[in-house]
């Protein structure tokens, strides 16, 4: 009986191997080039046994995870290996002195990052953590408030051009005033914040009575202009070439080596990246954001409980823009130069996908999403041809057989625990 | 930019007109499928784009092959985009089995970026397995004498497309609404379960949705690559966008409303472009979009959708 359905398995691969053998002909094995007008077609048979060897393992074993995957639900109700392995991790976390020992490891190693590996590393780690606040700002708009926004790069634009914009309008007067042009940085962070929330509100305000796609399309149509406006209004912002020569934060007054340079931006955006986990954490259990939560359900059902949507859409809006537009000024900051070719529309994309890969709503999601997706690349860099390849994959791959994302979001959830020792008693938990 | 609606005459304006309705067929060619697809499912496909470049791409290989093989170029342009519908449906139905199907009760985020994995996985395959240059595509279309007079205001590809736009049109618009397959289509759009139960394979009918939404692109992609004159791994992702504006502009999910969004769009670009600015040609779709759906939030002649609790 057994062998029977792994015959009949292995016979519809090889029905899926000839298939797909015969849908990527043209494109691998036929090669185009047009010369003077006339297409020239040169055929590469090699690829021939290549296409169907692993189309053939790759759709058994498609079959096999996808029957796994389904009955992988059940699994972990039992008395499965995997099971215990999670339940005993979950108490282990549960010992407070265990739970501080991992907690100052881990901030250990974050702060000793930039000493313990070279200027190069600490980059991207920079890169990383900037991505880490937009996917928290993010995930405040689609996570909590269920508003999908793929145009939230044009935020991270309005940022880094506040900072921009105003080393090139201002700077010049604070050289010849004397003053120390790093002192910039610091205006542009909270004022980039300011902005970035009153460009949030202003897209509201075309959204408020859209849902859905369409919401999600127009604010597409948002970055798109905004990024438009930057690229081809070139006496004001420089247009497609940019803003050069932006100065690094103020340090106490001193010149700053590239190296320290980066050393220093890496603590600034590790303790933004601290005060942005505090602030949206704290966000998630007030009224506010139970009340995105509620938006996000149900919209009407909201309304009729008394909640105020317009107020909430717009408080949804502003607060991811805010947290955009301090990225923005950190991506400035590091490296030195902005143009609009940072703030496409993949780049939206990228941070969306972070947050959904991550898990939507979840605060360590969105984190582990986005280090994720920023850190995985960078270290690809030998497969740099087969990358996006690869990316493509992996995102497929981890939204069928995890598409709650990698670390999904527990509601709270009151438990009552019976009482077996001393110790144990019946209590809020997560 | 030089002052807000230059005067040029009506021979200027008509000649607008005409290449934007171009421009607008175009993208309606596109949009047809977006906005079929995302009828049944409620996805936006984004690898839709793809799967038109990917016909783009299909008929140039097919078309050099049998050029250079000594066929007679009506037959060349005939076999060519046969083989290039054919793969195409072959690729939409293999996309929607693999990245889709297996999403189908999952959050519809889900479905979106496994579309996005999909976009980037097509793209990056073509890159790979033909070039990242830009080709220049032959055409084989034929030149109609007929409209050698007016061949300051319309070419014979332009004339094609509007034609061939027009005609699949048509054919959408009597499938859904007269035939069987049609009929399990709306009512797989109104409410799957429910479709199930009356006796509708959904399966199915959602393959055959992706089958024919692929196969207009494929169409599209020919057409269209001939219009450009060139073509490229990338081409899909822009085009994509813009015929998903268009399908949401028309009210996502009806089949008029998707040409009439495309044309709209098209005019739009092509009247914004002549008479204030070429620096902004998409934005001027982008704010025409906003301005539409601000004042009718489901889009032209999308139905308005009543939420239920």
């Amino acid at each position: 009986m057994k062998t029977r359905i792994v015959l009949s398995e292995l016979f519809k691969a090889l029905g899926n191997a000839v298939w797909f053998s015969v849908l990527l002909f043209p494109l691998m094995i036929m090669k185009v080039n047009v010369v003077g007008g006339k297409a020239l077609v040169t055929f590469r048979w090699q690829f021939v046994p290549f296409i169907f060897v692993s189309s053939f393992i790759l759709s058994y074993l498609w079959k096999r995870a996808l029957v796994w995957n389904e009955h992988r639900q059940d699994k972990i109700a039992s008395d499965t290996l995997y099971y215990k392995f999670k339940k005993n991790v979950q108490t282990y976390f549960k010992n407070q002195s265990i739970k501080y020992v991992t907690l100052s490891l881990l901030v250990a190693f974050v702060v000793s990052f930039p000493f313990l590996f070279g200027m190069y590393h600490t980059n991207v780690m920079i890169t990383a953590f900037i991505y880490v606040i937009l996917a928290l700002g993010l995930n405040i708009v689609v996570g909590l408030g269920g508003l999908l926004n793929l145009g939230y790069a044009a935020f991270f634009a309005v940022g880094s051009y506040t900072y921009g914009l105003l080393w090139k309008y201002i700077g010049p007067n604070f050289i010849s005033a004397g003053i120390d042009t790093g002192w910039l940085f610091w205006i542009s962070l909270p004022l980039a914040g300011i902005i970035s929330t009153i460009f949030g509100v202003l897209l509201s305000l075309p959204v408020l009575r859209l849902r859905g796609d369409y919401l999600a399309i127009i604010t597409l149509a948002f970055g798109e202009i905004v990024r438009m406006v930057l690229q081809n209004s070139g006496q004001i912002t420089g247009g497609a070439t940019g803003i050069s020569l932006i100065p690094r934060p103020w340090f106490f007054g001193m010149k700053l080596a590239p190296k320290q340079a980066a050393v220093y931006i890496y603590y600034i955006v590790v303790v933004l990246v601290l005060l942005t986990i505090f602030v949206v954490r704290r966000i998630e259990d007030s009224r506010v954001g139970r009340a995105l939560e509620a938006m996000r359900e149900d919209e009407i059902a909201c309304q009729a409980m008394g909640i105020d949507l317009v107020k909430n859409k717009l408080i949804t809006f502003a607060l991811g823009a805010f947290f955009a537009g301090i990225a923005g000024v950190v991506l400035a900051a590091q490296t030195t130069y902005i143009n609009p070719d940072s703030f496409t529309l993949w780049e939206s994309i990228m941070i969306l996908m972070a947050i959904v890969i991550g898990g939507t709503g979840s605060i360590p999601g969105a984190i582990g999403g986005a280090l994720l997706l920023k850190l995985l690349p960078e270290y690809f860099r030998p497969l740099a041809q087969y990358r996006m390849l690869i990316y493509g994959v992996a995102m497929i791959l981890v939204i069928i057989f995890k598409s709650d994302g990698l670390l999904p979001r527990h509601r709270k959830r009151y438990t009552f625990e019976e009482k077996t020792n001393s110790n144990a008693s019946a209590g809020a938990g997560k | 930019m030089k002052g807000l609606l230059k005067d040029h005459g009506m021979d200027y304006f008509l000649k607008l007109f005409l290449s934007g309705t171009a421009k607008g067929s175009i993208y309606a060619l596109i949009a047809l499928g977006y906005t079929m697809v995302y009828g049944i499912i409620q996805l936006i496909n984004f690898a839709h784009g793809e799967v038109y470049m990917i016909g783009g791409f299909t008929a140039l290989i097919f078309g050099g092959f049998f050029y250079t093989m000594g066929m007679p170029v009506w037959m060349v342009l005939l076999l060519s985009v046969i083989l290039a519908v054919l793969f195409s449906a072959a690729f939409g139905f293999t996309i929607e089995r693999i990245a889709y199907r297996p999403l189908r009760n999952k959050p519809r985020l889900s479905a979106l970026i496994s579309a996005i994995g999909i976009s980037m996985i097509l793209q990056n395959f073509v890159l790979l397995a033909q070039t990242e240059k830009y080709l220049s595509y032959p055409s084989y279309l034929p030149e109609f004498a007929f409209l050698q007079p007016f061949r300051q205001y319309i070419n014979s590809t332009q004339f094609i497309i509007l034609i061939v736009t027009a005609a699949i049109m048509v054919f959408l618009t009597a499938l859904i609404k007269f035939t069987r397959i049609g009929k399990a289509m709306r009512a797989t759009a109104q409410d799957k379960d429910m479709a199930q139960l009356v006796g509708v394979n959904i399966n199915q009918v959602i393959s055959i949705t992706f089958i024919i939404g692929s196969a207009l692109a494929a169409i599209g992609g020919v057409l269209i690559c001939s219009y450009m004159g060139q073509i490229n791994y990338y081409i899909g992702f822009v085009a994509g966008i813009k015929a998903f504006v268009a399908a949401v502009l028309g009210g996502i999910g009806s089949i008029p409303g998707a040409v009439l969004g495309s044309f709209i769009l098209g005019w739009t670009e092509s009247l914004g472009t002549g008479y204030i600015s070429s620096d902004y040609e998409d934005a001027f779709a982008f704010i025409i979009l906003i301005l539409i759906l601000v004042l009718k939030p489901d889009g032209i002649l999308g139905k308005n959708q009543k939420q239920k609790v």
